[in-house]
């Protein structure tokens, strides 16, 4: 049977077809172009602004490593593992993305560990599964090392 | 000062992992407070319970809960929730309350009953709850966070995990002569490093386990105090609950983001200290006066991170003020000489209420061998998720 892929959130990055570049996508004011991610779609959040229309607006797809780290026991659901299976940990990320000047956090791609990692280290964002069950291949968005240091 | 309160009594029920209701737990604790301030129940004029969101309804409405378990005689009640800030939110109300005239003696509760494992997020399919999201989305536990932070550390300011492992050594050391501490053992850098890693670089004995346990206070005016034979009670001269400032830049739980800096330049102080600024700025004192701190230690790492914030050092300090000894038993500062959270574990409504009744009883002078001597102010420090500021100062 073909699973159906579908975001496992609404709106928080593109579609991850080949050759079109993936991206978080979070929301800009058009009054005080404060940006948003998890994207904030109802009012602006900067105190100082009266509010303007919020649209959607890609991030950068790269940033550098604010801190890693890494989950060793099983995490509570809503976290979908299979329980039957040993646990395999993963890797957390904490991204700084420049242009935006914010921390953004993701599971690493699968394959990374922790020695691979350094604080400062330039990463990008790619489409990722986080689980799959009996019709849906959930998609979401992993950090992945480019090389350059 | 216009602004103090009283602190007339003071209780606890011990830390542990008993299985029984919270309530039973809250009531010991606040019979405790009840007999330590000489107060009886029929007195109390204001309840407020800090709630739990662990023992269903009644969890939600504690104040009404802890009121009826006492006996229904009336009083005003309040119940509030703020996370991890629960206790001093619910501080902060009585001492509204008693300084608008509002009532004379309050009793504060706070008390939890704690499941085992990770704390998880309400049931249900809810992606509109970032706590919810956080797990569904990265299965990102309470205790990733704090290896962020403790990552974060080590890259910017060399911290190593034996720094971590010795804010455990000095808090079990403190926690072995607390009877109502949940962990009464001394720990070795050796026992640290020997236990499983969480999350790296964390590991089991750096991180602190979630609780049973209760603690309640009576706080009256300080009118009220004299009257009652106490003309020179601690006193509660601050109590900050502040929220943070936009742009929020240091990633909080249970964000998956920080705020963006784009639009707006951050004010460059932390939300962690901004809260302790507002409780300095209240009471009209500074760090340099204080003779203890309780700080919120849910990782030994983090601990290190409130010396910074709480302003007993500059940024990127709190190793060396570790090492040099001043925040242990003895030292210069020191600090969690309850045995903090490393020595309790979490009871959440609680622990903030606990963090007071600390103060009191060292600024009453009767904290035992783990007195600090001539102790005349204190500070607690803490941060409930999703933006709870919670600072209380109290003098003698």
């Amino acid at each position: 049977m073909t699973r159906t892929r579908t975001p496992v959130v609404a709106g928080w990055f593109t579609a991850d077809e080949e050759g079109t570049g993936f991206r978080l996508l979070g929301t800009r004011c058009s009054a005080c172009s404060a940006v948003f991610f998890p994207r904030e779609d109802s009012f602006c959040r900067n105190p100082a602004c009266t509010g303007g229309e919020l649209a959607p607006v890609p991030l950068s797809p790269r940033g550098r490593v604010w801190s890693y780290t890494d989950g060793r026991y099983r995490p509570p659901a809503p976290y979908v593992s299979d329980p039957g299976a040993e646990w395999k940990p993963y890797v957390l990320l904490a991204v700084e993305l420049e242009a935006e000047r914010m921390v953004v956090l993701g599971q690493a791609a699968p394959g990374v560990e922790l020695a691979d990692l350094t604080v400062g280290m330039e990463v990008e964002v790619v489409p990722g599964v986080l689980n799959e069950d009996a019709g849906t291949t959930w998609t979401t968005w992993h950090w992945q090392p480019t090389g350059a240091r | 000062m216009t602004g103090d309160i009283a602190v007339l009594g003071a209780g606890m029920h011990p830390w542990g992992k008993w299985g029984r209701s919270f309530v039973e737990y809250g009531t010991v604790a606040a019979r405790a407070a009840l007999s330590d301030a000489g107060i009886g129940w029929q007195d109390v004029q204001s309840v407020v319970g800090a709630d739990t969101v662990r023992g269903g309804y009644p969890g939600y409405v504690a104040g009404a809960t802890f009121a009826q378990a006492l006996g229904w005689q009336g009083a005003r009640v309040t119940s509030v929730y703020a996370a991890c800030a629960s206790g001093a939110q619910a501080i902060g109300t009585a001492r509204a309350q008693i300084l608008a005239g509002l009532a004379d003696v309050a009793l504060v509760v706070g008390a939890d009953s704690a499941p085992k494992g990770f704390f998880a997020p309400a049931g249900g399919e809810r992606p509109d709850d970032p706590d919810w999201l956080r797990f569904r989305l990265l299965g990102a536990t309470n205790p990733a966070y704090f290896a962020l932070y403790a990552r974060r550390r080590m890259a910017l300011y060399g911290d190593t995990a034996e720094d971590f492992a010795q804010v455990k050594v000095k808090n079990a050391a403190a926690g072995a002569l607390n009877p109502n501490a949940r962990y009464r053992k001394a720990v070795t850098p050796q026992d640290v490093a020997a236990s499983a890693v969480v999350c790296d670089p964390l590991r089991l004995l750096d991180i602190c386990a979630t609780s049973d346990g209760a603690a309640a206070l009576v706080l009256t005016s300080m009118e009220f105090a004299r009257r009652h034979g106490a003309p020179d009670p601690v006193r509660i001269r601050a109590v900050a609950t502040n929220t943070p400032v936009y742009p929020r830049t240091v990633l909080d739980l249970p964000d998956i983001a920080t705020d963006s800096a784009a639009a707006v330049e951050p004010s460059g102080e932390s939300f962690r200290a901004s809260i302790a600024r507002a409780a300095y700025e209240e009471a009209g004192i500074g760090p340099e006066e204080l003779s203890l701190a309780e700080v919120y230690d849910l990782s030994t790492a983090l601990e290190l991170q409130w010396y910074e914030d709480i302003g007993l050092c500059g940024e990127g300090e709190g190793a060396k003020l570790l090492r040099e000894g001043a925040t242990a038993l003895g030292g210069r500062i020191p600090v969690n000489t309850s045995g903090g959270l490393a020595s309790f574990g979490e009871a959440v409504p609680a622990q903030a209420i606990a963090q007071v009744c600390e103060l009191t009883l060292q600024l009453r002078g009767r904290a035992g061998e783990r007195q600090v001597a001539g102790a005349r102010a204190g500070i607690t420090a803490n941060q409930g998720l999703f933006g709870h500021g919670s600072s209380v100062i109290a003098v003698r």
